[in-house]
């Protein structure tokens, strides 16, 4: 009972590091509050104690107002202070750095599905990198599920319907627990998962090695995009039924109703899911088919990677890197170690 | 010899609200105040033993790592029904229907509340309230969590996820009833001379209390009706895949329990602003600024939801708006914290149970609030929330805070409710086992969020076994801490030593000008007040003055 029990919590991400900073000012404020309060109520109450039950009644007080203004400024400050940090850790915590390693994780009644964007799956399992900023992006099955690594201190619920975002920046290899911390039905305490951060040559050997059959999640986007009849309509010289989706996310587009919305990954689901909802422009309503619930959320997020990748030239992920990876990798770890993982960095020699 | 002795005084009785009248009618159609806060006393009380037995069982389980004393739906309906029936079912209501019904219109000067039929009948919609959702725990029970977040409570529960929320639904409209009776009394039935600046600070709390629950509890009302239409309608409301919004549900229902917070908080520091004057024989220190303080809650109150949804997605900015009034409604609470503090210096301090119970109040509260910070900072909120810290805080604040100025405001009303002394060392001895108990319970739960361990979980990683063992023996200290003054609080309305009308030399109409129990209209002849509250040094220049 005993063996594993330590006082201060691992922490194992430059995230973690910062966190405890602010956690110690914090703890630190709220014991010399809690000391000048737990003081005060026992000096008083002993040295005002009453003496003999016909002991004259004290002069009354009445108040002090520079005592009042300064217990209502003192606090406020200092929570302002509290404010201001937490908000700038918070700012940090949940804005994704732009050349981060990208995973996909999808919670389901009681478990956590991964796919890596080379293609591999995993379940319960996540392997990540030292020296990385790993982004994921949750999507959910079915009900709330809240994605949390307690040794990075990070945590995102997941909520069916959206995706979201989480980043880490993992910085000494080991296991680590993965909670889901909001409540999701019978099995939620079992809904967890270990998170194995390696060193950057162990995490390439395993990246590499663990590689399945059905190529990248774009190449299985792909796929999919030609199975559900996408691909007969979104013609790539525009010339279909549908909006051409090339160069179409990250990009501004214009509504019939003469709006013009960002085409994030909000819309990507949404223009799938519910196509009628915004309507492109130039083209008619009620032809394409609502998706919602014939899509998993799985098959979602691939068919987001797959047009993600038809949009701006850094984003796709080429599948003709792969097979010269092992050897670049074995003799430039370092350097090749970062050109596989960041998409972007991958293709950046061809520009 | 000595029950005659002890008889004796009971035969020449003045009559009184108890002794009035006998029948199970003079109890089931009252229009007392007094007899329909003690129907509320018992049935809270009831339901506050069946939500610690709730809460013992779960206690039991952690106690080791695997999940092996109960089934995780059993384990999760235990921690969905300890959730519902304290929060909704004693929290709520328990000071408001208990003290505040007994105290409000004698500490005003009135013969009775405003709407005596009304507030009859909010102790039937309670009741029918309760008999509904106990029904859905004896039929099986609910495991959606008191929070019933859907799309689970909509679409994926299996279990009586509609039953339970009519029972919350329906003991809403009691809290409506109770706030509105509260709020017309205190503008309607001063007795002359009671103006507002001269009302306890009971009053101020239980009428800042009243605003939040009638302007709040309508929205979890529709909030519960809207579960109820998507679960059996299937009307796309929160569940996504019926093209609703699940965020949509958290704002609605945290709109109203952030301020249900205040609802539960407010009228223990009401209490706690009457027992620390009372037993430091001084005057407040700053009564506008305690009063004021419980308005300025009520209003930042309804403004600071959102510190409930920093994870779940909501716009960073919103975040940040909601994280810094969260920090504003802090102000007020240490505001009052100062000034009962500051109420004791150059007082004479005695150590009756009421005053321990205030004593334990400030202390816990004051690490509920303190902790409460780190979960309004956004950036702390991040690791924290949905952990065991989140439990431990509002543990401080709801049990180390609440239920002790509920404690505190039982004993110290006692002899007025009952007419009868509570034996004294017993009473201290309670409320050091409740203290003690109580911190052993929860402080270790504040390193285990700071360590990771999710709430609501039946099973969890062997690391964090210490931890919890220490917390469910400090459960079953409580729980005993709990059990003695149901013992000798009941041998006290039967056997203990009559009271005289004011055991505690204190200020308040209630103490100065009816007598121990009252009769059933208060007062002989209706108070006329000339003086200010809390005027403990008899000042001269205060009955002059008027």
């Amino acid at each position: 009972m005993w063996s594993n029990f330590s006082f201060n919590p691992v922490a194992a991400s430059t995230g973690a590091v910062d966190y405890d900073q602010l956690w110690m000012f914090e703890v630190v404020i709220a014991v010399i509050m809690t000391v000048l309060i737990f003081l005060a109520v026992f000096v008083f109450a002993i040295k005002y104690r009453r003496r003999s039950p016909d002991e004259p009644p004290p002069k009354p007080i009445y108040g002090n107002l520079k005592l009042e203004i300064f217990w209502t400024v003192t606090p406020l400050l200092t929570m302002l202070v509290m404010f201001g940090w937490g908000a700038k850790l918070y700012y940090e915590a949940y804005t994704p750095p732009k050349d981060a390693l990208q995973l996909y994780v999808t919670a389901k009644q009681w478990m956590w599905k991964v796919q890596y964007p080379e293609g591999q799956r995993e379940i319960n399992e996540v392997h990540v990198p030292t020296g990385r900023d790993v982004a994921v992006t949750l999507a959910s099955e079915d009900v709330l599920h809240s994605f949390f690594i307690p040794a990075f201190r990070v945590k995102h619920d997941v909520v069916p319907g959206s995706f979201q975002h989480v980043w880490f920046h993992a910085t000494k290899p080991g296991r680590y627990h993965l909670f889901c911390a909001e409540y999701c039905g019978t099995d939620h305490s079992g809904m967890i998962g270990w998170i194995d951060v390696m060193t950057p040559l162990d995490y390439e050997n395993w990246v590499s090695g663990a590689g399945e059959g059905g190529g990248t999640m774009a190449q299985q986007g792909e796929r999919m995009f030609e199975q559900m009849g996408c691909s007969t309509c979104h013609l790539a010289n525009g010339t279909g039924r549908g909006p051409s989706l090339q160069n179409v996310y990250g990009h501004p587009v214009q509504l019939d109703d003469g709006r013009t919305v960002l085409a994030d990954e909000a819309f990507i689901r949404e223009a799938i899911l519910y196509p009628n909802a915004k309507v492109v422009r130039g083209y008619k309503r009620d032809i394409m088919p609502n998706f919602q619930g014939q899509i998993s959320e799985e098959g979602l997020l691939q068919l987001l990677v797959y047009i993600k990748s038809l949009s701006a030239a850094p984003q796709t992920p080429s599948p003709a890197v792969k097979p010269g990876v092992k050897t670049s990798l074995l003799s430039y770890p370092k350097a090749a170690s970062t050109a596989l993982m960041a998409p972007v960095a991958r293709k950046a020699p061809q520009q | 010899m000595s029950t005659t002795v002890l008889e004796q005084p009971r035969v020449h009785e003045p009559v009184n609200y108890l002794n009035a009248d006998y029948g199970w009618k003079s109890w089931l159609f009252t229009h007392d105040h007094k007899r329909i806060a003690l129907l509320y006393l018992f049935s809270i009380t009831a339901l506050f033993f069946v939500g610690g037995f709730f809460a013992l069982l779960m206690r039991l389980e952690l106690l080791t790592p695997p999940g092996d004393l109960v089934s995780s739906d059993t384990y999760n309906k235990l921690f969905t029904m300890h959730g519902i029936i304290m929060v909704f079912f004693f929290l709520v209501p328990s000071i408001p229907a208990t003290l505040g019904n007994f105290c409000l219109p004698m500490m005003l000067g009135a013969r009775d509340l405003a709407f005596p039929r009304i507030n009859l009948l909010s102790w039937y919609i309670y009741i029918a309230g309760a008999i509904i959702t106990l029904s859905a725990v004896i039929s099986g029970g609910v495991d959606t969590g008191w929070t019933f977040y859907p799309p689970f409570s909509t679409t994926y529960s299996q279990t009586h996820v509609v039953l339970t929320a009519v029972g919350v639904f329906v003991s809403g409209f009691s809290s409506i009833l109770t706030g509105l009776n509260f709020i017309v009394t205190v503008h309607k039935m001063r007795a002359p001379g009671m103006t507002f600046m001269r009302m306890p600070l009971f009053v101020w709390s239980m009428y800042a209390t009243s605003i939040i629950q009638v302007l709040g509890t309508p929205v979890i009302a529709i909030t519960l009706l809207l579960i109820g239409f998507e679960r059996i309608l299937h009307a796309g409301i929160f569940d996504p895949k019926l093209g609703g919004d699940p965020i949509l549900f958290q704002h609605l229902f945290w709109f109203y329990s952030h301020p249900a917070v205040y609802i539960m908080i407010l009228p223990g520091m009401g209490v706690i602003s009457e027992l620390v004057p009372c037993f430091s024989r001084k005057r407040i220190f700053g009564y506008e600024f305690v009063a004021f303080s419980s308005l300025a809650i009520a209003v930042f109150g309804f403004l600071v939801w959102g510190h409930h949804l920093f994870v779940a997605g909501q716009s960073m900015y919103a975040g940040m708006i909601f994280s810094f009034l969260s920090m504003v409604v802090a102000v007020p609470s240490a505001i009052k914290v100062f000034n009962w503090t500051a109420t004791m210096y150059q007082g004479s301090v005695s150590y009756e149970t009421p005053m321990l119970y205030a004593f334990g109040f400030i202390g816990l509260f004051t690490i509920g609030g303190l902790t409460g910070l780190f979960l309004a900072s956004m950036g702390l909120d991040i690791h924290l929330t949905d952990t065991y810290f989140v439990i431990a805080h509002f543990h401080y604040v709801m049990v180390g805070g609440m239920v002790m100025a509920y404690m505190g405001g039982i004993h110290f009303w006692w002899p007025k409710i009952s007419g009868r002394l509570y034996p004294e060392n017993w009473g201290r001895f309670a409320a050091l086992v409740v203290f003690v108990g109580f911190n052993l319970t929860f402080f270790p739960q504040f390193i285990l969020g700071y360590h990771g361990m999710p709430r609501r979980y039946h099973a969890y990683a062997p690391e964090f076994q210490v931890l919890n063992v220490l917390s469910s023996a400090g459960a079953s200290i409580l729980g005993l801490g709990y059990i003695m003054p149901i013992i000798y609080l009941t041998w006290s309305w039967f056997r203990g030593p009559i009271a005289p009308p004011n055991p505690w030399d204190a200020r308040g109409l209630e103490w100065e000008r009816a007598p121990s129990p009252p009769p059933t209209f208060n007062f002989e002849t209706t108070p006329i007040v000339t003086e200010e509250a809390y005027n403990y040094a008899n000042e001269m220049e205060a009955h002059v003055g008027g």
